[in-house]
C-alpha cells in the first residue's frame, strides 16, 4: 500500500507538544506519513489537514443495499416463489417494514465495519505495520516517510528534536 | 460576557401582525365560503349527515345540518391548533429540563429560547378551558349525558364503563392540574434562571437540576394523560396504548423544529454570537433523530393494529384510509415528517448549514400540524371535514400569536445566561 519502507519516528510525551510539533513540521514543508496516539487527540486531524472520512457515504450505500435486499427477498419469497396469505394481508404489505428496517441496519453496520477494516489495512489477509508498540501505551508517535521527503535524515532528525520529540528512531519495514 | 438582549422591534411586531391579519382574512373567507356553499354541500351530503346523526346522539338532530357544519369545523380547528401550540410550549420547558438534568454544556447559549416557549402555557391553558367548555358537546362524543342512562336508546355500555375516568368534572380537574403544574414549573425555572443572572454562582444551577428532574417526572405522566384526554377520548371507543408516545413524539419534533428555526433566525440577525455551526449541528441532529423516532412510534402504532386487524382497533385507520379526503393527508404526513427530513438532514453538511434547516424545519412543523389535524378531524367531523382557507387561516393566527408571545417573553430577559457555570464549555463546543 505504501511506497515507503524507511521511516523516521519522532516520539512525543505530551499531546500539546505533539499538536504544536505537527503544525511546525508541516509548515517546514515536510510531509507527515501518519501520527499514532494511544487515545484520540482532540484537534489532531485538523492540524494534520485530514479531510473528513468518507465512511458515511459507504454507510449510506450499504444501508440502501440492505433495504433493497430485504424488499427483494421478502417480495420474492412471499409473493413470487411461494405466494402465501398470512392473516388475510396482501402478498406485499406493510408487514415487511420490521425485516426491512433490521436488514438495513445490519447490512449498513457490517458493511461499515468491513470497509473500515479494509481501508485501515486490518483485513484478515493484510498485515498492519506497527511503527512503535509504545503508541498503544503512553507515547505519541509521528512517522515521516524518508522516501517521500527530499530532506536528509539529519535535517529531519534535528527538526523533530527541535519540535519537542523525546527521541527519534529509525524504522524499516521488509514487506 | 456581554449582556446580549433580543430586541423585539416594532417592524418585526408589525410583520407578525400582518401575517396574523392575513390569517384572520383567510379564516373569514373560509367561513363565509362554507356558509354560502353550505346549503349546496349539505344537500349532497344529506344522507351521510343523517346517518351520522344517529351516531353522534341527540346532538346531530339538535343543531340541524345547516349552520352547524362550519361551526363544528371551526371548533375542531380551535382544538387542533390549541393542542398543537400548547404542546410546543410544553416541549420548550421539557427540552430545557432535559438539558439541566443531563448537565449538558453545549446548549447553554440557546437555553433562553425554549424557556420563552413556556410563556404561551397560561394562554394555552385558558384557551383550552374556554374552547372545551364551548365545544365539548360537538367534539367529544362521550360528554353526552344520555350515553350513561341505562334504558335510554343511546345508552352505551362501553363508554359507561369508562365513566370513572371520562367524566366532565374529573376531566376539567385534570386539565387545570396539568396546566397549573406546568406553568408553576415554568415560573420556578425562570425565577431561578433570572436569579442566576443577577447573583451568579453554581447553586442556582444545582437547584435547577432538581427542579428539572421533578418536572420530567410530572411531564412523563401528564403528557401521556393529556394525550388520552385531548386526543384519544375523541374516538371514545378506540384505544391505542401508543397514543401517549405518539402525541409526545409529534409535539417533541415540532418543538425542536421551532427552537431550531428561532435560533437560526436570531443567528442570522446577528444575535447569539456564541452559537456556531456546532450548536446548529446538534439542533439539526435533534430534529433528524426525533423525526425518525416519530416514524418509529408511528409504525409501532400502525403495524400492530394492521396486523391484528381487530375491528374496534382498526376502525381508526379504516376511517382515515378509506376516505378520499383523509387518505392523501395520511400519506403526505409520512413524507413530510419522515422521508423528507430523513433524507434531507442525513449528511453532516446539511445539519450544519442554516439553509437546509430553514427548509426542513417549516416542513416538519406543517407536517406535524397535519398530523394533529388527522388525529382530530375524522373523529369529530367525520366526512364533513375539509382543508381550506379556514384551516390555513386559523393556523396562521395561532402561529403568529404564539410567536408574538414567545418573542415578547424572550425580549424581557438577557439572551445569554451569562452566569451559567457551563457557559465556557458551550463556547468551546466542537463536534
Amino acid at each position: 500500500m505504501d511506497s515507503g519502507k524507511n521511516f523516521l519516528l519522532g516520539i512525543y510525551e505530551d499531546e500539546d507538544v505533539l499538536l504544536s510539533a505537527v503544525t511546525k513540521i508541516r509548515s517546514s514543508g515536510l510531509k507527515i506519513h501518519e501520527v499514532f496516539s494511544p487515545y484520540p487527540v482532540h484537534g489532531l486531524d485538523t492540524v494534520l489537514g485530514y479531510k473528513r472520512s468518507r465512511l458515511p457515504i459507504a454507510a449510506f450505500m450499504f444501508g440502501f443495499l440492505g433495504t433493497t435486499l430485504a424488499l427483494v427477498m421478502q417480495s420474492y419469497m412471499m409473493a413470487i416463489d411461494w405466494p402465501m396469505i398470512i392473516g388475510g394481508k396482501d402478498y406485499v404489505s406493510v408487514t415487511f417494514v420490521p425485516v426491512t428496517f433490521e436488514l438495513t441496519v445490519l447490512v449498513s453496520a457490517l458493511g461499515m465495519v468491513g470497509t473500515f477494516l479494509v481501508v485501515s489495512n486490518m483485513k484478515p489477509w493484510g498485515k498492519a505495520r506497527i511503527f512503535d508498540i509504545r503508541s498503544t501505551d503512553d507515547k505519541h508517535v509521528m512517522a515521516i516517510d524518508l522516501d517521500e521527503n527530499k530532506a536528509t535524515v539529519e535535517q529531519i532528525t534535528s527538526l523533530l528534536n527541535e519540535s519537542g520529540a523525546s527521541e527519534v528512531n529509525n524504522k524499516q519495514f521488509d514487506d | 460576557m456581554t449582556d446580549e438582549r433580543f430586541v423585539f422591534t416594532t417592524s418585526q411586531k408589525r410583520n407578525l401582525l400582518i401575517i396574523g391579519l392575513v390569517g384572520v382574512v383567510l379564516f373569514v373567507i373560509g367561513v363565509v365560503a362554507l356558509m354560502m356553499g353550505g346549503d349546496h354541500e349539505t344537500a349532497s351530503h344529506g344522507a351521510d349527515t343523517a346517518g351520522h346523526a344517529v351516531e353522534t346522539g341527540s346532538h346531530g338532530s339538535e343543531s340541524g345540518q345547516h349552520g352547524g357544519d362550519w361551526l363544528k369545523r371551526v371548533y375542531a380547528n380551535l382544538w387542533i391548533n390549541n393542542v398543537f401550540f400548547g404542546g410546543i410550549a410544553l416541549i420548550g420547558i421539557f427540552f430545557l429540563a432535559i438539558q439541566y438534568v443531563a448537565q449538558a454544556g453545549w446548549s447553554v447559549g440557546i437555553k433562553r429560547i425554549p424557556l420563552a416557549f413556556g410563556s404561551w402555557l397560561p394562554i394555552a391553558g385558558i384557551l383550552m378551558l374556554i374552547i372545551w367548555l364551548v365545544t365539548s358537546h360537538d367534539l367529544f362524543h362521550w360528554t353526552h349525558e344520555e350515553l350513561y342512562i341505562e334504558g335510554d336508546p343511546h345508552f352505551d355500555p362501553i363508554i359507561n364503563g369508562k365513566k370513572a375516568y371520562l367524566n366532565t368534572p374529573f376531566y376539567l380537574a385534570r386539565m387545570v392540574i396539568y396546566f397549573s403544574v406546568w406553568y408553576l414549573f415554568y415560573r420556578w425555572i425562570r425565577k431561578e434562571t433570572v436569579a442566576e443572572d443577577l447573583e451568579g454562582g453554581a447553586h442556582h444551577w444545582r437547584k435547577l437540576i432538581g427542579i428539572s428532574a421533578g418536572f420530567i417526572v410530572f411531564f412523563a405522566v401528564s403528557s401521556s394523560m393529556a394525550a388520552w384526554d385531548w386526543i384519544l377520548s375523541i374516538d371514545t371507543h378506540w384505544f391505542s396504548t401508543m397514543i401517549g408516545w405518539y402525541v409526545f413524539a409529534s409535539w417533541f419534533v415540532s418543538g425542536l423544529a421551532f427552537i431550531t428555526i428561532i435560533v437560526v433566525n436570531l443567528k442570522e440577525r446577528g444575535y447569539l454570537s456564541i452559537v456556531n455551526s456546532n450548536h446548529i449541528h446538534d439542533l439539526g441532529k435533534f430534529v433528524f433523530a426525533f423525526s425518525i423516532f416519530w416514524a418509529y412510534i408511528w409504525v409501532s402504532q400502525f403495524l400492530l393494529i394492521y396486523y391484528a386487524n381487530i375491528p374496534e382497533e382498526s376502525v381508526y385507520f379504516v376511517e382515515r384510509l378509506s376516505s378520499d379526503q383523509y387518505a392523501p393527508v395520511f400519506y403526505v404526513i409520512l413524507i413530510m415528517n419522515f422521508l423528507f427530513p430523513f433524507l434531507a438532514l442525513m449528511t453532516r453538511d446539511a445539519k450544519r448549514h442554516i439553509l437546509f434547516l430553514k427548509i426542513v424545519c417549516p416542513v416538519v412543523i406543517v407536517g406535524h400540524w397535519l398530523d394533529f389535524y388527522l388525529m382530530v378531524t375524522p373523529g369529530t367531523l367525520n366526512e364533513q371535514g375539509g382543508f381550506g382557507f379556514l384551516e390555513i387561516g386559523m393556523a396562521l393566527v395561532f402561529g403568529t400569536a404564539f410567536l408574538f408571545v414567545v418573542l415578547s417573553s424572550l425580549a424581557k430577559i438577557p439572551l445569554i445566561a451569562k452566569n451559567h457555570p457551563l457557559l465556557e464549555e458551550s463556547m468551546h463546543h466542537h463536534i
